[in-house]
C-alpha cells in the first residue's frame, strides 16, 4: 500500500514539471508547426539561469521566500531575451518549410545552444538547493514526502488551467486559436500572423524555462540535462498528440507513472519504461490520444 | 571511356580503385576518418533510402548498436573473427531487428515515423545501458578481426579496415543507385509525391516502405559493424537519439538526388568534427550547428543537388 502511495507521488511529481515542460513544447508546436528539438535546450537554460539567480538572490541577504521569486524571474529572463532573438533572427527564415526540415533547424539550435551554455557557464555542476527546502515536509501516511513536490503539482495544474482558460475564454486565445486553424484566413481577417507566432514561441519557451528553473533545485545543474529532457517530453506530446492541452497533460501522466512503476518495482526498466509506453500508445493510435485524424488530401 | 565512366556500375568500381590505390598513400589519422566516413556514411545511405519515400528515420542509431554488437558479440563469444563474414553478418542481424518492426511501421508517415523509431532505438538504449553482462554504460571491446582467413599485421590493420570499409560501401551505394532506379525504386518517389494516388494505381505503399525500412536497417547494422571493427569498442551510446540525429544530419546534408554525395557528407562531418574537437574542443557543436543551419538554409535539396544540377544543365545543352 505504502508504496503504491509512493508510486502516486512520486509519479505524479514527476509528470508536473514535465508537464509544464511538454505543454510549452506542444503549444508551439500547435501554432508555429515546429516540433522543437531546442525546447530541452530552453529548459536548460532556464535551470542554469534559475542557479545564476538564486545564488545572486542569496548574495543580498533576502529573506528565503525570494528564492522562489528568483526562480520565477528566470524563467521570464529567458522567454523575454533569448525566444524572441531565436524566432525573429533563426526560425523567420525557415518558416513553410518541410516539418522535418524545421526539426533538423531545431536540431542545429539544440547543438549551438548546447554549447552557449557551456561557454556561459562552465562545464561544473551548479547546485541550487536552498528552495528545496522551503515547503517543508508533508506525511502522507507512513511516509513523508518533501512539501516542494506537492507545489510542482499546483503549479503545474495552474499552468495547464491558466493556458487553458488564456485560449479558450480570453480575445488573443480566440485570436490564437484562429492561427492555429488555419494562418491564411486569419491573417486575410487582419491578425497579425509574425506576432502571434512571436508570442506563441514566448510563451512555450516561458514554460519550458520555468519548467528548469522549477527542477533546478532538485538536480544539479550540469551540462546533459537538456539531452534528456527533449526525448522525454517528445514521449509526453506524441503520447497525447501533438498540440493538445488535455493531451499533454495525460501523456506526462503516463510517462510520470510508467517511470515511477518501472523505479519502485523493477528498477532496469527505468530507462525505456517511457518509450515503451509510447510505443504502446502509437501502435494503438497513431495520431496520439488526443489527435483528430487528418483528412488525407488527393 | 567517358561514356563508360557515366554508367553508375563503371564509375563506382573506378571510384573505390581510385579510393584503395589513394589509400596507400594517407597518413593512419586520414584513413581512420575515411573509415568511419564509410562506415556512417553507408547507415546514413539508408536514411536516404527512406528519405525518397518520404519518411525520415530518427533511430537508426537502434540498427547501427544492434549490427554493431551482434558483431562484437560474434567475435568475442562465437570466435567468429573473419571481417567480410563479421560485416555481412552486423547487416542481417539488423535486418532480422527491423522485420517485426517494418510492417507497423509502414503505416507512419512524417514526424511520427520519426519518433517512433526515435522511441525503439531509446528502448535498445535503455536496455543495453541497463545489461551489465554486456559492459553497461561502459561497453565492451571487441578484438581485432581477420580477414580471409589471415591475421592482420598491426601496421596494415589501419589499411586493411579502410580497403574493406570502401569496398563494403562502394558495392552498397552501387546497388543503392541501382535499386533507386528500378521500380520499387521509382514507386517510392512517387510516394513521396503523393501516396494516394500511388495506391490508386495499384501498388502497395506500404509493403514498399516496409521493404525500404529493412534494407536501410541492413545498411545501418552493415555500418555498425564496420564502425565497431574499425574502433576496436563498442557502448549504449551507439544507440543514443544524438547519434541518430547525427546520421539524419549527414543525410540532410547530402540531400537524395546523389549517392556520393551521401560519402562525401559523411566525409565532411567527420573532418569538421575531428578538426573542430582538436581546435575548439569546447565549441565544436556550435560548429556543426552553424554548418547545418547554412546548408538548410543556402542548399535545401542537399549538396548533391549541386552536381546533380551542372550534370543536368550539361546534358540540356548538348
Amino acid at each position: 500500500m505504502s508504496t503504491l502511495v509512493t508510486i502516486l507521488v512520486d509519479g505524479v511529481s514527476y509528470a508536473s514539471w514535465l508537464f509544464i515542460v511538454a505543454l510549452g513544447l506542444t503549444l508551439v508546436f500547435g501554432v508555429l508547426k515546429i516540433l522543437n528539438i531546442a525546447h530541452g535546450s530552453f529548459y536548460a537554460v532556464g535551470a542554469y539561469v534559475a542557479a545564476s539567480f538564486v545564488n545572486w538572490f542569496a548574495g543580498w541577504q533576502l529573506p528565503p521566500w525570494m528564492s522562489i521569486i528568483a526562480l520565477l524571474c528566470a524563467a521570464l529572463a529567458v522567454a523575454a531575451l533569448l525566444a524572441p532573438l531565436v524566432e525573429r533572427g533563426l526560425l523567420r527564415v525557415f518558416y513553410g518549410r518541410d516539418e522535418v526540415l524545421l526539426v533538423l533547424v531545431t536540431y542545429a539550435l539544440f547543438l549551438i545552444l548546447e554549447d552557449v551554455t557551456k561557454l556561459i557557464w562552465g562545464a561544473n555542476p551548479y547546485f541550487v538547493s536552498a528552495p528545496y527546502s522551503l515547503f517543508g515536509n508533508v506525511a502522507v501516511g507512513a511516509q513523508t514526502y518533501v512539501g516542494y513536490d506537492f507545489m510542482l503539482i499546483g503549479v503545474a495544474v495552474f499552468c495547464g488551467v491558466g493556458v487553458w482558460w488564456g485560449l479558450n475564454r480570453t480575445r488573443i486565445g480566440k485570436v490564437v486559436l484562429a492561427v492555429i486553424h488555419s494562418a491564411e484566413v486569419a491573417s486575410s481577417m487582419g491578425v497579425n500572423i509574425s506576432r502571434v507566432y512571436t508570442f506563441a514561441f514566448m510563451f512555450g519557451i516561458l514554460l519550458a524555462a520555468l519548467g528548469g528553473a522549477l527542477t533546478a533545485p532538485m538536480i544539479s545543474v550540469q551540462p546533459g540535462v537538456s539531452v534528456g529532457v527533449v526525448i522525454v517530453s517528445f514521449a509526453v506530446v506524441i503520447i497525447g498528440g501533438l498540440g493538445s492541452i488535455q493531451g499533454a497533460a495525460i501523456g506526462a501522466l503516463i510517462v510520470g507513472l510508467a517511470r515511477a512503476l518501472a523505479v519502485h518495482t523493477w528498477p532496469p526498466a527505468e530507462l525505456f519504461s517511457i518509450y515503451v509506453a509510447m510505443a504502446i500508445v502509437l501502435v494503438f493510435r497513431p495520431e496520439g490520444l488526443f489527435q483528430q485524424v487528418q483528412a488525407r488530401k488527393i | 571511356m567517358k561514356r563508360l565512366l557515366a554508367h553508375p556500375v563503371w564509375a563506382g568500381v573506378a571510384g573505390m580503385a581510385l579510393l584503395l590505390a589513394l589509400g596507400a598513400a594517407l597518413p593512419r589519422w586520414l584513413l581512420f576518418l575515411c573509415t568511419m566516413s564509410a562506415a556512417n556514411g553507408i547507415v546514413s545511405l539508408g536514411i536516404v533510402l527512406l528519405m525518397r519515400g518520404g519518411v525520415v528515420s530518427f533511430g537508426q542509431g537502434l540498427v547501427f548498436a544492434g549490427g554493431g554488437y551482434a558483431v562484437a558479440l560474434m567475435a568475442n563469444k562465437l570466435g567468429v573473427t573473419d571481417a567480410l563474414l563479421l560485416t555481412f553478418a552486423g547487416g542481417v542481424v539488423a535486418a532480422l531487428m527491423a522485420l517485426p518492426f517494418a510492417a507497423l511501421l509502414a503505416r507512419y508517415r512524417g514526424i511520427f515515423f520519426s519518433m517512433l523509431t526515435l522511441a525503439l532505438s531509446m528502448v535498445l538504449y535503455g536496455v543495453l545501458v541497463k545489461t551489465e553482462s554486456l559492459g553497461g554504460s561502459d561497453g565492451f571491446n571487441m578484438s581485432r578481426p581477420t580477414i580471409l582467413g589471415m591475421r592482420i599485421a598491426d601496421a596494415w590493420s589501419g589499411y586493411v579496415l579502410y580497403a574493406l570499409a570502401v569496398v563494403v560501401s562502394g558495392v552498397l551505394a552501387i546497388l543503392a543507385r541501382i535499386y533507386f532506379e528500378s521500380a520499387r525504386g521509382l514507386v517510392s518517389l512517387a510516394i513521396r509525391e503523393n501516396e494516394l494516388r500511388v495506391e490508386y494505381l495499384g501498388a502497395s505503399t506500404s509493403r514498399v516502405m516496409a521493404a525500404n525500412f529493412v534494407i536501410a536497417a541492413f545498411m545501418g547494422g552493415v555500418g555498425g559493424a564496420l564502425a565497431i571493427m574499425a574502433l576496436g569498442h563498442i557502448e549504449p551510446q551507439f544507440s543514443y537519439w544524438t547519434t541518430s540525429g547525427e546520421f539524419v544530419f549527414v543525410s540532410i546534408l547530402a540531400g537524395h538526388y546523389s549517392v556520393f554525395a551521401v560519402f562525401v557528407a559523411s566525409f565532411i562531418l567527420e573532418l569538421v568534427r575531428s578538426f573542430s574537437s582538436a581546435y575548439f574542443p569546447n565549441t565544436w557543436q556550435m560548429v556543426l550547428g552553424i554548418f547545418l543551419l547554412i546548408v538548410i538554409r543556402f542548399l535545401p535539396r542537399g549538396i548533391g543537388s549541386v552536381w546533380v544540377g551542372w550534370q543536368a544543365r550539361k546534358e540540356g545543352r548538348s
